[in-house]
């Protein structure tokens, strides 16, 4: 591998990393606050999962001479990170100690429009020419299975509740789909993550995406909103709220970076 | 000489037990997919290696430093290293018969999946009448059930394969 291919390698390992990372963050965000007890114990677990995939993608970097997997998570600013926007936005007003003003709906809509695009992607690491990638997008696999099923089933049921569900619902897929353009996107490695075949072409996961969902719509009766793209997050474009979750995701690494665990 | 030191190194890692369910033994979970050693003039250096059953697992750091201080009781063994693999991947069929009987003996239904689907019996009385309460539970691995026949509420190791 030249140089400039583990470059290109690297800023897809970080792309993976950096989504699992924040989505699993805001995520966590909501232990407590969840709508009923099932629901945390629940949404904590997918967290968890989700945070441990963001680890192995670390681990990978580390492998390839990025650095310490610790220090990847928590040391790198904000324009270092290549996660899409959608990931880091805040989960409502407030903040998870105080006074928090959380949307439910707006959690399920990026949860399951997230997965499925994960769902995705790792279909398509499978077949990835990196075979340490391949072979970890097997094993996360096995455990999107579960995480896919239950957003599926929140996202069908709050659309067939009430119409302030469904008002809310439409709201909250208006948001997700404004901040969804870059997150097939592969930034400015595009090119080069294509010709070594680490994963299939934006637009051919981009059409799987709207395949697997289009079904589920129309069965709900729901129009897909416009999607766009205010940052591309895979460039190290983001907005403020990115800042504010990493300060408090390293705040005790951060202390004493030299600690041992 | 050697199958005096594999069969110690077995013994011991039985004694390496899930720190959340210590009815079964890393063993007993497939968990362990290879070990090897080398012999050295201080002694055994031996390698392990575990593949975990979910990524997020935070029993994982626990394992691996039960299975070295296991390990490190067996006469001449000089060092350890355990070491996490995700190839070939953990799949539920990796778990021995002895520990399907742990599973139960601990209250929770272990995973079984009969032509494509996930068949859930009552650890306790063994009944199918039983519904899921939530697929996810107290650990990344296991789920929430109600068993409809003794009214007992228990879990189940949710079943994972290549196949999903």
């Amino acid at each position: 591998m030249t140089e400039t291919e583990r470059l290109a390698l690297a800023s897809l390992l970080y792309q993976l990393a950096d989504d699992d990372f924040l989505y699993a963050y805001r995520g966590s965000e909501w232990l407590g606050l969840a709508p009923h007890i099932e629901e945390d114990v629940a949404s904590s677990s997918i967290a968890q999962d989700s945070m441990g995939h963001a680890a192995m993608y670390y681990q990978l970097l580390e492998e390839i001479g990025e650095g310490k997997a610790d220090a990847l998570a928590h040391v790198r600013l904000a324009h270092e990170r290549k996660n899409s926007v959608l990931v880091e936005r805040v989960n409502g007003p407030g903040y998870y100690m105080e006074n928090p003003e959380y949307d439910w709906a707006y959690a399920v809509v990026r949860n399951y429009c997230y997965t499925l695009a994960k769902k995705v992607r790792i279909d398509s690491l499978k077949k990835s020419s990196y075979t340490p990638l391949a072979a970890l997008a097997v094993k996360v696999n096995m455990e999107l299975y579960y995480h896919l099923l239950h957003w599926q089933t929140w996202f069908t049921q709050l659309y067939q509740s009430t119409e302030t569900a469904r008002q809310k619902m439409d709201a909250a897929l208006e948001r997700v789909l404004a901040d969804f353009g870059d997150l097939f996107d592969y930034g400015e490695a595009s090119e080069l993550i294509d010709e070594m075949r680490l994963i299939e072409g934006q637009g051919i996961l981009l059409d799987r995406w709207y395949q697997a969902l289009t079904p589920v719509l129309v069965d709900l009766n729901v129009t897909l909103p416009e999607m766009k793209m205010t940052y591309n997050g895979r460039n190290g474009e983001h907005s403020p709220d990115l800042n504010d979750a990493l300060s408090t995701l390293g705040e005790v690494y951060l202390l004493d970076q030299s600690a041992v665990w | 000489m050697t199958t005096r030191l594999e069969q110690e190194i077995r013994q011991a890692l039985d004694t390496v037990k899930d720190p959340e369910i210590d009815a079964v033994s890393i063993l007993d979970l497939g968990m362990v997919e290879a070990t090897e050693w080398t012999e050295t003039p201080f002694g055994y250096d031996v390698r392990v290696t575990l593949l975990p059953t979910f990524l997020g697992c935070p029993a994982l750091d626990i394992i691996q430093k039960n299975t070295e201080s296991a390990l490190l009781q067996v006469p001449r063994v000089n060092t350890v290293n355990v070491v996490f693999l995700f190839d070939p991947p953990w799949t539920s069929d990796r778990i021995t018969e002895q520990g399907i009987a742990g599973l139960k003996s601990f209250g929770i239904a272990p995973p079984r999946v009969v032509d494509g689907k996930w068949e859930i019996d009552c650890p306790y009385c063994g009944s199918t009448f039983v519904s899921i309460e939530n697929l996810f539970g107290p650990t990344a691995c296991r789920s929430i059930l109600y068993c409809k026949s003794c009214k007992n509420p228990f879990e189940a190791m949710k079943p994972v394969s290549t196949l999903m």
